[in-house]
């Protein structure tokens, strides 16, 4: 099947997701972050995971939540350590996780490969870093890169605004971040949405994420987050 | 508040203040080397200071590497919306004419060369433009690249706003980096309390000092007497 499926439930929206997959998990920071997907993929229970997202869990909840639960294997992220990331911290210390650090337009632009069927590219971001060892080094046309490969999801989650019932995807403000890059880097990309419209409801000229990219939907009513300050 | 320039110099020419600048200060320094019109990436940290002393009408574009352009404020009270943050995760607003975008686009903004200036904090500049602000090296420190190696290879112009000495007094401009580099020759000027630098493949130049002595601020940092682009 390749059409958007509607569901009704996060649990039914992360069936199937086996041990051992890589899953991309949208949001930066708390924006996008899908939090009832990954609160429903704690219950669902596959672990050996790979979690590639710009961050590694904030405080006690969504991916914090599923690296306590002891689910995650290997994190791929950019920026791993804040303020609130103690759940991640302490799992690295004591050597219970591992990471890969990539720059973020790296971990954006190495999804976007694996979307676009990009075998590989050439990238100037962290020539004569720490993080350029072991990467192949060119120079052209006066200018030095690194070989950059694509990362490929076996599943992504992210949050969006709205679908519409095709599963075209519209986003919120800096809430878009990884989602619209993620939808395509993954074999099953599953969708949290506020709200779940007709096909035409859309603006088809605003639609962000065609639903070509698009596996799974499902409408969630709350907003599982806030910021300092709000509320 | 009055700031920095102790005259009106000719272009090029050290200028001095009787003081050494407080961050703020510093950041209107920086406000008023901005172009007027430029697209411009504002690093976490001191560097936000900089955009409160951006005249109204200097019509200076914000670019967030979380994907938006044209940037407002911080957000207070009812006007924060938990989709809507900078790339520090701070709640922000957005001015008319602002635009969203994913973050491969965001990333290749600067990679591709279209963003003007961006401004980034530091624990190590070198005098040939070397940068060092992602990594203190330390054996123990997890370590978190976020956006600062994109950013660092990406803008036309990199700009570096630090204080110059570590509170134990040890310089921060240097002749090599010892910390971890964040990206190679990418530094263009150093604004420090101290003073501003030119930096780059010909050595280091003193633009202006504050409340120190050109030949003292030489001094203390071991720039030679005889050729004050060495180090």
């Amino acid at each position: 099947m390749s059409r958007a499926e509607i569901v009704e439930s996060a649990d039914a929206a992360v069936a199937g997701i086996e041990d051992g997959s890589t899953v991309l998990v949208g949001g930066f920071g708390l924006a996008g972050m899908p939090f009832d997907l990954i609160e429903a993929l704690i219950r669902q229970g596959a672990k050996d995971l790979t979690i590639v997202s710009n961050n590694a869990g904030n405080g006690d909840v969504g991916l914090a939540a599923l690296l306590a639960a002891g689910r995650v294997r290997k994190v791929l992220c950019s920026f791993p350590r804040q303020a609130d990331s103690w759940v991640f911290d302490g799992l690295y210390r004591e050597g219970k996780i591992e990471l890969e650090v990539v720059p973020q337009g790296n971990l954006a632009e190495r999804m976007r490969a694996a979307g676009a069927g990009i075998g590989a590219f050439y990238c100037p971001t962290a020539v004569g870093t720490p993080l350029a060892e072991g990467k192949e080094v060119r120079e052209i046309d006066g200018r030095t890169y690194l070989l950059e490969y694509p990362i490929k999801g076996d599943y992504a989650l992210i949050g969006a605004h709205v679908a519409d019932a095709m599963g075209n995807l519209v986003y919120r403000k800096t809430a878009r971040n990884f989602g619209p890059v993620m939808a395509t880097a993954a074999t099953t990309t599953i969708v949290q949405v506020d709200e779940v419209v007709e096909p035409g409801k859309l603006d088809p000229e605003a639609i962000v994420t065609p639903s070509i990219y698009v596996d799974r939907v499902v409408p969630v009513k709350t907003r599982h987050y806030t910021v300092q300050g709000a509320r | 508040m009055t700031t920095t320039s102790s005259g009106q110099a000719h272009a090029g020419a050290p200028r001095s203040a009787d003081h050494r600048l407080s961050m703020d200060e510093l950041a209107a320094v920086i406000a008023r080397d901005i172009p007027a019109g430029a697209f411009v990436n504002l690093g976490i940290g001191q560097p936000t200071k900089i955009a409160d002393h951006l005249p109204a009408d200097s019509g200076v574009v914000l670019h967030t590497e979380n994907g938006m352009l044209n940037m407002g404020p911080k957000a207070e009270g009812d006007a924060v919306d938990p989709d809507l943050t900078n790339a520090g995760k701070v709640p922000v607003t957005e001015l008319p004419g602002a635009a969203y975008f994913h973050h491969a686009d965001s990333f290749a903004m600067m990679r591709g060369g279209h963003l003007d200036v961006c401004v980034l904090g530091a624990y190590q500049v070198a005098v040939n433009g070397d940068l060092a602000n992602w990594h203190t090296g330390k054996p123990d420190a997890i370590p978190a690249v976020g956006g600062a190696m994109d950013l660092a290879i990406g803008a036309k112009d990199v700009y570096v706003m630090m204080t110059l000495f570590t509170r134990s007094g040890e310089p921060k401009l240097v002749p090599r980096c010892t910390y971890p580099l964040t990206g190679v020759g990418c530094v263009s000027r150093v604004y420090t309390d101290c003073g501003v630098f030119d930096v780059g493949p010909d050595g280091v130049r003193i633009r202006q000092t504050f409340g120190i002595g050109a030949h003292e601020l030489a001094e203390r940092l071991g720039i030679s007497g005889d050729s004050p682009g060495r180090m």
